[in-house]
């Protein structure tokens, strides 16, 4: 099992760069919201499986909850500006 | 046999089911990097970050939960993914709210 979280690990880190070309190439901001949102899922699944690998699952999934609020609350505040401007670029 | 023998018998039979599912989980994670890639324009993209996205997750939070057996921890991994279940069609449907509103227009056929 150790030496299979370790390959998702790796996996997902090599996934991780899919979305991190959408956050620097994507042609409008949202498309890089979007790639933001992606890459903060991606860590949130990374630190359970870390937790797994180092048999520490207690301590790490409490890290990965309070990530994935600080995401919404990132994710929320950048869309709401973005409505609010209205101007695509 | 004592309670913590049983313990250790169902851990060897779940180990294979929790590598199942996330080996299924990696796959529709793997599908949501390729729509992210290839997909046109904002509105399709959200769906393969919002909907395949949470799948892969419930497919590998789940088997992950499942190794864990019947601890504080499975409970902890469960409150996790439902927290990413409910936050993730949010922040989704919050930023393309916000393209719409702010004048994008979707993909057609005609664009291709």
């Amino acid at each position: 099992m150790s030496i299979f979280c370790l390959f998702v690990l790796i996996t997902i880190t090599l996934l991780i760069g899919v979305y991190l070309y959408r956050v620097l190439r994507g042609p409008t901001v949202f498309d890089r919201v979007l790639g933001l949102n992606g890459i903060s899922t991606k860590a949130i699944i990374l630190l359970v499986v870390m937790g797994t690998f180092y048999d520490r699952v207690d301590m790490f999934v409490d890290i990965s909850t309070g990530y994935a609020l600080l995401n919404l609350v990132g994710s929320l505040a950048i869309a709401k500006y973005l409505e609010e401007r209205r101007e695509v670029f | 046999m004592s309670l913590n023998e049983l313990s250790e018998v169902a851990r060897l039979f779940m180990t294979p089911i929790a590598i199942g599912l996330m080996l299924v989980g990696l796959f529709f994670l793997f599908v949501a990097a390729v729509g992210v890639l290839r997909l046109p324009d904002v509105f399709t993209r959200s769906h393969a970050v919002s909907l395949t996205d949470s799948l892969g997750t419930l497919f590998l939070l789940g088997g992950l939960a499942l190794y864990q057996g019947f601890s504080t921890n499975l409970v902890k991994i469960l409150i996790v993914l439902v927290l990413l279940y409910l936050l993730n069609p949010v922040i989704a449907h919050a930023t393309v709210r916000a393209a719409l509103r702010s004048g994008l227009k979707p993909w057609t056929r005609e664009d291709a």
